[in-house]
């Protein structure tokens, strides 16, 4: 049914057609409406036979989410941010122990300095933390995604990450087409637990592994991942079948299959990009633009395929790892090797700063003109940092934020110390 | 017994005062004196000679199992008794258990009620467990969201006074003025210091969760009975069972009974229990002996009787008098 709403209620319906049975939530900006929404089903007696805990932190929710998930239920839950990091010991543990819980992350910055807005460095902070991670471009893909989640996690007994963007996605009201219970059952058969705590035959889950088995252990969860990229491409395809919409396998590509010019991204910056090559389409100007959806497990084949005619990539990240650079710019490298490939990596729209098709038009114009540099931060403001700079050549040159923030007179320059 | 099929139990001296199970009716015998009990932590696991946390989980479980009708999952927190019943490729577990991480043990026990609660399983019930580093300390926030939600768990902490997976050191449970390896006995304030640590069973019940008590493995009656006790109430309940540990405490391995005994009867280690945020019964101490006694078996507290520490003892004293003031002991 079509319906004219936010991407936190129409994910939180789309979770509610995926019968939970256990909803453990912490609140946090921006994921928190989707468990408000999940909330109000429950308490509505919309949805029934979940279980939902308000508790006392990310920790202690996604641990809930281990026991639960132990216990052989299909459980759910949803952070961001700091949330994600709070919780990281348990993220670990969950995949470690092949637990399939779905978790939604509403990305987000990581602080400090603290900032509630948008980027990727949350979902970095887990890349190696054994989770299926997807990336969604749109609010209809967020839907999609999600009742895919389930079921790739149950068939894989792998946890999964449904990524996507905080505000930019969760809070935007855009026209969703939410599919009616019989369509998402008939996808998504019940739970059977690969493992499952139960009194009539007793199991122990986690013990202790030495370096005797190790290795073999975390070879089989690598294997695992592997797996879900065939099962992550069969899944979409049956998605497609049943629901009618192409919600995009491992990748998905937009524009001339020969461009030399190919920006690669994941999330909701696709829609920029596709909306600046239906522009510069008009005036002659080529480009293509590979959507990553699946980021763990990484598609390199498939990218390396998808960017075979490619001349030129721009990888466009809304994280860096600092001191090293692009994250998906290096994993993007790795997975070109073979190919004759020039790379170019962008940082852009750190902590929620807006990604303008005139800055986008930027960098295609230099690379166009064989003139973008390998490394580039979008937009970044270089008289600020080297005023930064220079100050710091006094030991004692204060807090960098409140500084920066001085500089361009968002706290009182009046202030006096 | 007079099932001509029922194997010969072997009866051991426990050190109390009690008479043996041997000269009760069977119907008044412990869980562990029956050869029906389930054995929830079989043999073959890797604990010490003498391990006070071995004793109380197998005692505390077979009872719960016992009241259960073998009814019973457990979380386990991260510690000694997970890596002494889980070396691999073995297991010491013959219930479902799930082990995650260090500080959530309580979480997770939360989680499965959870998902039995969503299921409808009335019948199965869940105990989550941990030692007091995983419980006082790190685990602390899950347990006290755990007791504010009223989540049918029982949590169960065994209590040996500090870190000793890691090598025997301070936890917020360690008692004023005892060696560990981050405490030692030097300067002025030898041992951990006095004004500090916190205890867990009276925070338990300012949470006015449904039941809490604290135990001892060497009064066998009295923890089989506070465990079945718990397992008769829904939603969150805690027992706190002081447990020695012969290489923490640099003790004998032989003393382990004596020790929970004498932390007892020195008022040292109060036996009570709550309902709802208040206290409803203490156990009466019967022989109170001078907190000596108890101390001298302990390396761990040697340096209290030097000439120029023993202000340390009678605070020591004073704790004990504390306790059995506040608990009604005597």
């Amino acid at each position: 049914m079509l319906q004219q709403i936010s991407g936190s209620i129409a994910v939180a319906e789309a979770i509610a057609l995926c019968r939970p049975e256990v909803i453990p939530c912490y609140p946090i900006t921006p994921q928190t409406h989707i468990v408000e929404h999940l909330s109000e089903l429950i308490k509505s007696g919309q949805l029934k036979g979940c279980t939902y805990e308000n508790v006392e932190s990310e920790f202690a929710s996604l641990s809930l989410c281990i026991g639960s998930s132990g216990a052989g239920a299909r459980t759910y839950t949803a952070t961001a941010s700091q949330g994600l990091l709070f919780m990281m010991e348990a993220v670990y543990n969950a995949s470690g122990l092949s637990l399939p819980i779905v978790m939604t992350l509403g990305n987000r910055a990581i602080g400090a300095p603290i900032n509630i807005w948008n980027d990727h460095s949350d979902a970095m902070s887990a890349r190696d933390a054994g989770w299926i991670q997807l990336f969604v471009e749109s609010n209809q893909q967020a839907v999609d995604v999600h009742i895919q989640a389930f079921r790739l996690a149950e068939a894989l007994s792998l946890p999964v990450m449904v990524n996507m963007d905080g505000f930019i996605l969760t809070h935007a009201v855009t026209r969703i087409d939410i599919p009616n219970q019989q369509q998402v059952d008939g996808f998504l058969p019940p739970l059977v637990p690969r493992q499952q705590l139960d009194v009539r035959a007793p199991i122990t889950i986690g013990a202790m592994v030495g370096p005797d088995a190790f290795t073999e252990v975390r070879y089989l969860a690598h294997h695992a991942q592997k797996q879900a990229l065939a099962v992550i491409e069969q899944q979409a395809a049956e998605f497609e079948q049943i629901f009618g919409r192409d919600s995009g396998g491992l990748v998905k590509y937009y524009g001339n299959e020969n461009a030399e010019i190919v920006f690669v991204a994941m999330g909701s910056v696709i829609g920029s990009l596709r909306e600046m090559q239906r522009q510069t389409a008009e005036e002659g100007i080529d480009f293509g633009i590979l959507s990553l959806r699946s980021f763990r497990p990484f598609p390199a084949q498939v990218i390396s395929l998808a960017l075979g005619k490619a001349k030129s990539a721009i990888v466009f990240e809304k994280s860096f790892a600092v001191g090293m650079g692009g994250v998906l710019t290096s994993e993007v490298h790795m997975a070109t090797e073979a190919n004759d490939l020039k790379i170019h990596s962008v940082i852009g729209g750190l902590g929620g700063r807006s990604i303008t098709i005139k800055s986008l038009r930027k960098l295609l114009d230099a690379a166009l003109k064989n003139e973008l540099p390998n490394e580039t931060f979008m937009d970044l403001d270089t008289a600020t940092v080297e005023r930064e700079i220079e100050r710091q050549q006094d030991q004692a040159s204060g807090p960098v934020a409140e500084n920066i923030l001085r500089d361009v007179g968002v706290v009182s320059a009046s202030k006096t110390h | 017994m007079s099932d001509s099929n029922s194997q010969t139990v072997k009866f051991y001296q426990t050190g109390t005062f009690t008479v043996g199970n041997r000269l009760l009716d069977e119907s008044l015998r412990t869980v562990q004196a029956t050869t029906e009990r389930s054995n929830s932590i079989d043999s073959g696991h890797r604990a010490c000679q003498g391990c006070g946390q071995a004793l109380g989980a197998r005692y505390a479980l077979d009872a719960a199992m016992r009241a259960t009708d073998n009814n019973i999952i457990a979380a386990n927190a991260t510690g000694c008794l997970e890596v002494f019943t889980t070396p691999y490729p073995e297991t010491a577990w013959s219930i479902p258990w799930l082990h995650s991480v260090f500080g959530n043990a309580a979480a997770v026990g939360s989680g499965m009620a959870a998902a039995l609660k969503a299921r409808g399983d009335t019948t199965t019930r869940v105990i989550a467990q941990g030692g007091d580093g995983g419980t006082t300390d790190i685990g602390f926030g899950c347990l006290s969201g755990m007791f504010d939600r009223n989540d049918d768990v029982l949590y169960i902490c065994y209590d040996n006074g500090g870190y000793m997976n890691t090598g025997v050191q301070r936890s917020s449970a360690t008692p004023p003025a005892a060696r560990t390896a981050t405490t030692m006995p030097l300067g002025d304030n030898p041992g951990s210091s006095f004004d500090t640590g916190k205890f867990l069973p009276a925070i338990a019940l300012a949470h006015e969760i449904p039941y809490v008590a604290t135990a001892s493995v060497h009064d066998l009656h009295d923890l089989e009975r506070k465990v079945e006790k718990a397992m008769s109430f829904h939603g969150a309940r805690y027992i706190q069972i002081n447990v020695p540990c012969p290489l923490g405490w640099g003790s004998e391995p032989a003393h382990t009974i004596r020790l929970a005994r004498l932390a007892v009867e020195s008022g040292l280690w109060p036996l009570f229990e709550g309902e709802r945020g208040e206290v409803t019964d203490s156990t009466k101490i019967r022989y109170q002996v001078p907190v000596e006694d108890y101390l001298k078996l302990q390396k761990r507290f040697a340096h209290v009787f030097k000439p120029e520490n023993l202000d340390q003892l009678e605070a020591i004293r004073a704790l004990a008098l504390k306790n059995i003031r506040r608990y009604h002991l005597v």
